[in-house]
């Protein structure tokens, strides 16, 4: 679970986007923008963080 | 590790090699050509700069026949394959010309406006950037085998994705989620670079790879339809020699509205081409919502009589099609669903360069300091290391 807990949630994230704009228009639209985009946002802390001591 | 497993994994990390090796190459090539094509309605947008004739408030929409005859007339030696309802702009109907109802090439596309039924848009569909990125990206430029032949480079990708995952494991054991180690060498702060982005993005990779395969066989899937379903709708005309004229585009619209009362136009398939028979118009019928409106239904209407024919829903496979196409496109979530989208392939990119870079830096004959780096973090998965 140590291993596999952030890769589970955040491909369980990008599934609810993929579907929730492809199912729903308007507010679903707009969450999927969130949920798919996650990945993008734990990308971008872990490569930008600064450097731990 | 027992020795068991880890031969297991020596093997998880061949696969992942060679299927990455042999399909790199080509998902570079397809990572990059799909970075405009995702954006292919804006940009076309942006520089054809259509304009539309001040039209009154409720104005009705203009007859289909004179639509039809307007953009016929930009190219009278062409027939029309196919006229299409835009699903975003209300008044955009584009209809398609080409040298002959089952020519593949040298198309010319007429926009015309849906309202004053006038011409506002025509030009070459073969030609330009975007069509170039196109045809990379779907067939190389070689037709049908270059779409299988893609196809197969997206099934490689998907053993790719899935042998990674199961190296992910081995790699994190001594390492928290997210860890790049950045004080070490550059090719061990590119293989946590590596496993982070692969592994984050595993979903939407899959997905859009899974669903990019899938799209490689639509000719396939179309001309199955045709065997199995089309030619049994047309069984009465069969033997019928084709009719020489067509009457009204616009009563066997009507007619189609009629058979499916819940439903509106998406396209029209004219007689002779592939989504139709040389004695009817095929009206493709699209509901209302974001799933509904790409599950079309044929509604075929004899283009002499303007009498129904027959309609049926779609078989299985083709609604499978249908819905693996805007997983692959990324067209169905707004702009920024789109911006998210590139993103995402952006930094499969970096994934694919990255898994690249690491496989060519394999060779190079590195300071003592680096190698002994390099083995310690790739023991996990190729042994060398002696773990209980």
């Amino acid at each position: 679970m140590k291993i596999w807990g952030w890769p589970i949630v955040l491909g369980l994230l990008s599934a609810a986007g993929l579907m929730s704009a492809l199912l729903g228009d308007g507010v679903w639209d707009a969450l999927s923008w969130f949920t798919l985009g996650a990945p993008l946002a734990v990308i971008a802390f872990y490569v930008w963080r600064p450097a731990r001591a | 590790m027992g020795v068991g497993a880890a031969v297991n994994m020596k093997r998880w990390a061949w696969i992942h090699k060679w299927s990455s090796v042999v399909c790199t190459a080509f998902l570079l090539l397809l990572c990059v050509t799909g970075l405009p094509l995702i954006f292919h309605h804006e940009i076309d947008e942006w520089t054809e700069s259509v304009e539309y004739p001040p039209m009154p408030e409720g104005a009705p929409s203009a007859n289909l026949d004179d639509v039809l005859a307007n953009a016929k007339q930009r190219k009278p030696e062409f027939v029309a394959q196919y006229l299409v309802w835009d699903a975003d702009e209300p008044r955009e109907i584009l209809v398609n010309l080409a040298p002959s109802a089952r020519a593949e090439t040298d198309s010319h596309l007429v926009t015309v406006d849906g309202l004053s039924g006038k011409v506002v848009h025509e030009g070459p569909a073969d030609e330009g950037f975007m069509y170039v990125m196109f045809k990379l990206h779907v067939d190389l430029f070689a037709g049908l085998p270059g779409k299988l032949f893609l196809g197969l480079m997206g099934i490689l990708f998907a053993a790719a994705i899935v042998s990674g995952i199961v190296l992910y494991a081995p790699f994190m054991r001594r390492l928290d989620f997210g860890d790049v180690r950045r004080g070490k060498s550059t090719r061990v702060k590119w293989l946590d670079l590596h496993n982070l982005l692969g592994v984050v993005t595993i979903a939407w990779a899959l997905v859009v790879g899974l669903t990019g395969v899938i799209n490689t066989w639509a000719d396939l899937v179309i001309k199955f339809w045709q065997y199995d379903q089309l030619t049994a709708m047309v069984a009465p005309y069969k033997g019928q020699p084709a009719p020489k004229g067509f009457g009204s585009l616009q009563a066997a619209v009507e007619t189609a509205r009629k058979a499916a009362p819940d439903m509106i136009p998406s396209f029209v398939a004219f007689p002779g081409t592939i989504f139709s028979s040389e004695h009817h118009y095929a009206v493709f019928m699209r509901g209302h919502t974001a799933l509904t409106k790409r599950l079309v239904k044929p509604v075929l209407v004899d283009a002499q009589t303007a009498k129904l024919t027959d309609t049926r829903d779609l078989p299985w496979y083709v609604t499978a099609l249908l819905v693996s196409q805007p997983l692959h496109f990324g067209d169905y979530g707004g702009l920024p669903f789109k911006i998210v989208w590139a993103l995402l392939d952006v930094v499969t990119i970096v994934v694919l360069g990255s898994g690249l870079y690491l496989w060519l830096a394999r060779r190079r004959k590195p300071g003592q300091q680096d190698e002994a780096e390099w083995k310690s973090a790739m023991a996990p998965v190729e042994g060398g290391e002696a773990t209980p």
